[in-house]
């Protein structure tokens, strides 16, 4: 016969209770923004809060449209930078990355050591020149101004490049040897073996991308340039205090990077404790 | 390994590197030399034309009291929000690892603050904030607390932007923690039990010093990050179209600091200025704390 260990079932209800609390803590802003989105403009100031709006208010997320019509335009926007931006930064990762972990050439400890280094500056010392930058190249309020500057990152290169050096050279020479040129080596062999590495640039590229703030806010000022972020920070002077459109926006900001998420759990969790950082 | 370099596989290498090397060059690189240059200059605004004008920017900001400000503010976030964090999250990631049942799940629950939109968590946190209306106030009252203007008035505003700034940076802290937990051998625990050591003495004794780089790692990416909060602030005390770095300047920070100048005041040479003595204190900043942590840490 087992006997129950009282002391072990103290100790497991104690650790739930205080994960649990803690986990609802983290859950109930995200509910109570997804609840105030669809509660009427009246259910909303209600106390105690309505959590369960019946009926929900589906229509509220029409009304986003009323007070900014150029919604979904933010959202084919990000769509557009985390997309084309992501295929940028994985391309020129690769190739970098081949370079510096598989050919052999003048400069390249210095160069790769000047970059490493300049991971560590942190980006608001850039912003200014960056920006008078953009408007030199006349690329004010376009998707190159949003997209060019961040297609090439030193975290992705080095990431990338720490999984090629671990991919065996002899692989390498008996490409050599079946007459297989540089570039078809890495197209053919390095990059398939590399996609764990290529999942975790991607995923951190993407989601940086889609929430990033302060320089879609400089390098935009056209509601066909904009971002959501950007949007949803505009959205509360066009929507005032209407708390149930301003969490509707919310929500459709939120969304896609929760759904991206949920699929993703696994290899966002692992590729952030792997890296480390956020874009 | 023999290091025969070629001047073909050396051309052939930099056409590899052509492009990140063209966009790190103009959006990397440059731009760090070119903000060092620019804080010794003053653009006038009709002309653009550049004029020297030596450490008068830096002379300025030494004297801006709204520059102290932001620096005091600074200071402020960055000690309220970074040891609680940690500290909160430790305690969460060692109740995560001890084998229970969902672990996974919880961990996701926790982690969902950092895949989303700063703006999006600002503008939720503004709502449970809400003087009236807000949640907190109402849930504070069965507790006996009365209702108090979180982002309205001066007195509570950097209290709530750290509140917020703690819940949404609790997941990532755990996930490196318990990354870091895992590294950690169990017969250790099972040795120290043996010895007769309490949870408390296992902790100082294993956890702890095992966990050091994993702590480490997080004050060094805490602080850093903490200096350079944007985005929470633009968008949490917004009234209206209006973004204010809460009522009277309560947390106006130096990043903050740095968009008025450039984007309101159009003072380029000493917004870049101010940029760069944010990069200097996140510099020393972080030169300290490998310092202390070459005492502190324990690698193996």
């Amino acid at each position: 016969m087992k006997t129950i260990n009282w002391k072990d079932v103290i100790k497991k209800a104690v650790i739930y209770l205080i994960v649990g609390s803690g986990a609802l803590l983290m859950i109930v802003p995200f509910l109570w923004m997804l609840s105030s989105s669809l509660q009427t403009s009246h259910q909303v100031n209600l106390r105690p809060p309505v959590w369960f709006p019946n009926p929900p208010q589906w229509g509220n997320y029409q009304r986003i449209l009323h007070y900014a019509p150029y919604f979904p335009r933010y959202f084919l926007n990000n769509i557009i930078v985390a997309s084309v931006g992501t295929i940028l930064e994985l391309s020129t990762s690769i190739l970098a990355a081949f370079a510096f972990s598989r050919l052999k050439f003048w400069g390249r400890d210095v160069v790769f050591y000047i970059l490493l280094a300049t991971m560590m500056i942190p980006a608001e010392i850039m912003l200014i020149p960056n920006f008078l930058t953009i408007v030199r190249l006349g690329w004010l309020d376009t998707y190159q101004a949003l997209i060019i500057p961040w297609s090439a990152s030193i975290l992705s290169i080095f990431l990338l490049r720490q999984f090629f050096l671990g991919i065996p050279d002899s692989l390498s020479h008996a490409a050599k040897v079946d007459g297989c040129r540089n570039f078809r080596f890495l197209w053919a062999v390095m990059v398939p073996l590399a996609r764990p590495a290529l999942v975790t640039i991607a995923l951190l590229s993407i989601i940086s991308s889609w929430n990033a703030f302060l320089w879609p806010l400089i390098v935009t000022n056209s509601h066909n340039m904009r971002t959501l972020p950007l949007g949803l920070a505009l959205f509360r002077g066009e929507a005032g205090t209407f708390f149930e459109l301003l969490m509707a926006a919310s929500v459709v900001v939120v969304l896609p990077m929760v759904i991206l998420f949920v699929i993703m759990q696994k290899h966002i969790v692992a590729s952030v404790s792997r890296s480390g950082l956020k874009g | 390994m023999t290091e025969r370099r070629t001047i073909k596989e050396t051309i052939q290498a930099y056409l590899y590197l052509a492009p990140a090397l063209l966009i790190l060059g103009t959006f990397s690189i440059y731009p760090v030399i070119r903000s060092l240059l620019m804080s010794f200059t003053t653009v006038h605004r009709r002309s653009m034309e550049v004029e020297e004008i030596g450490l008068h920017n830096y002379r300025f900001l030494m004297e801006d009291p709204r520059f102290h400000l932001a620096l005091r503010n600074t200071f402020t976030f960055v000690l309220g929000v970074v040891p609680v964090a940690i500290v909160i999250s430790l305690f969460i990631a060692v109740l995560l690892n001890q084998k229970i049942r969902g672990a996974a799940f919880f961990r996701s629950v926790y982690f969902l603050p950092f895949v989303t939109s700063t703006i999006a968590i600002a503008m939720v946190w503004s709502w449970i904030f809400h003087s009236n209306h807000g949640i907190l106030n109402y849930f504070l009252g069965f507790i006996g607390i009365a209702p108090r203007p979180w982002i309205e008035h001066p007195d509570y505003a950097m209290t709530a932007l750290i509140i917020m700034s703690i819940w949404s940076r609790l997941g990532f802290n755990i996930v490196i923690l318990l990354a870091g937990l895992q590294t950690i051998d169990k017969q250790l625990y099972l040795a120290a039990r043996v010895d007769g050591a309490g949870v408390w003495h296992r902790f100082k004794a294993v956890t702890a010093p095992l966990l050091s780089p994993s702590i480490f790692f997080l004050m060094v990416i805490g602080v850093i990050g903490g200096f350079r909060v944007f985005g929470e602030i633009y968008a949490l005390f917004a009234s209206g179209a209006t973004p204010l770095p809460g009522p009277a300047n309560s947390a106006l920070t130096v990043v903050y600091y740095v968009f008025q100048r450039f984007w309101d005041d159009r003072n380029f040479g000493l917004a870049t200025a101010a940029a760069v003595v944010l990069f200097v204190i996140i510099l020393i900043f972080t030169l300290i704390q490998f310092w202390l942590g070459k005492k502190l840490v324990h690698y193996k």
